[in-house]
């Protein structure tokens, strides 16, 4: 799918192009372009260092554990299938910690700790269990407190607000966590069975 | 409506404040573990050049070319509705499909319309609201060998819609 967007892009620009009778466009357009990919990476460097520098600093503080203290009350809730104590409940509210957070990289290897023991507890191992489909929805939907790699884009951009996205970030992924929640009620009682 | 400022105003100043304190608090050498997570921060940045480099040259051409004029002629209607612009519409089909691609496309939008404008800061916010749903799915999934996803597909799609319609709707009651 990404594959067709891209070569649907590229392909039907310079069809484009041709048609209008500006073909020397596509050069400097792509030319442009490739160059001014490096020079935004280059200048999301500090700004990433920074982050992540603060990031280290949380996870090795605990904050993952302290946010995953809070969120322990909704999710037997939210997970019916899983039992008291049971190892799962644990990799999933650790992995929506981190996700909340921004670690993505401590986040993943939680979620397929969550998938393995979610898989333990599944009678059909060839199908998704409706808590792991609830487990899914939440990971995606999940609420982001601070969008770095946004916010450097658009510091390296000259913004004048580049924080100016956390508010509305923060608003829209709550929106859609939400949405996550009350749809997955409403197919839980669909695919009953 | 200022609460949502407010909290974009504090967000970094307090994290700022408070992760250091809070580490600091609890016996960790601060300056130590920070400066070890900061290197990482060149790889990172190092790692998205290649989604940059593939995204911006497709979307450049698309945009220099004169097709996105006719896409935007052909969509603005529909997009209307909505109240998004149609050069938002590469950016949320792509979202869900590949976080590096997309990121590409936002930043290409950001280039061209200026961070601070409408579209840019539509981009950004819904940049940073949805996951790539098909990847995770894939991976998550495909790590326990599952192969019948039964709802949790719809419900991604689901979650990711709403964030996008979300984004639109505080982007056009924030900055319009």
């Amino acid at each position: 799918m990404v594959n067709i967007i891209w070569l649907f892009l590229l392909l039907s620009g310079i069809v484009v192009a041709a048609f209008n009778g500006k073909i020397e466009v596509v050069t400097s357009a792509a030319l442009e372009a490739a160059q001014n990919s490096v020079a935004i990476s280059i200048e999301l460097i500090g700004l990433m260092a920074l982050w992540l520098g603060l990031l280290k600093m949380a996870e090795e503080a605990g904050m993952v554990r302290m946010l995953a203290r809070l969120l322990r009350p909704a999710m037997s809730y939210l997970f019916p299938g899983i039992p008291k104590g049971h190892p799962a409940m644990g990799a999933i509210i650790m992995n929506l910690s981190a996700n909340i957070l921004g670690l993505g990289n401590a986040a993943t290897p939680l979620g397929l700790k969550a998938m393995q023991e979610l898989q333990k507890l599944n009678p059909h191992p060839e199908e998704a269990t409706s808590d792991m489909c609830t487990f899914l929805g939440l990971n995606t939907a999940c609420i982001t407190l601070i969008p770095a790699t946004i916010i450097g884009i658009r510091a390296a951009a000259d913004s004048a607000d580049p924080t100016g996205v956390v508010g509305p970030t923060i608003f829209a992924t709550t929106c859609s966590t939400l949405v996550a929640i009350l749809a997955d009620r409403y197919f839980r009682k669909i695919y009953r069975g | 409506m200022w609460l949502i400022t407010i909290i974009s105003q504090w967000a970094i100043p307090s994290l700022l404040f408070f992760i250091p304190l809070l580490a600091f608090l609890r016996g960790i050498k601060v300056y130590e573990t920070f400066v070890s997570g900061a290197s990482e921060g060149f790889s990172t940045a190092i790692k998205i050049i290649p989604f940059l480099v593939g995204m911006l040259v497709a979307v450049s051409v698309f945009r220099a070319s004169g097709a996105m004029e006719l896409l935007v002629k052909l969509f603005d209607p529909l997009m209307g509705m909505i109240r998004a612009p149609v050069e938002i519409l590469p950016l949320a089909i792509m979202r869900p499909l590949s976080g590096g691609g997309a990121l590409g496309i936002a930043a290409e939008l950001i280039g061209t319309h200026g961070p601070d404008s409408f579209i840019g800061m539509l981009a950004s916010t819904m940049q940073g609201s949805t996951d790539t749903t098909f990847y995770v799915l894939t991976v998550y999934f495909g790590s326990v060998g599952i192969h019948r996803y039964r709802y949790a597909l719809a419900l991604g799609l689901m979650a990711d819609i709403s964030g996008l319609l979300a984004s639109i709707f505080i982007v056009n009651l924030l900055f319009s």
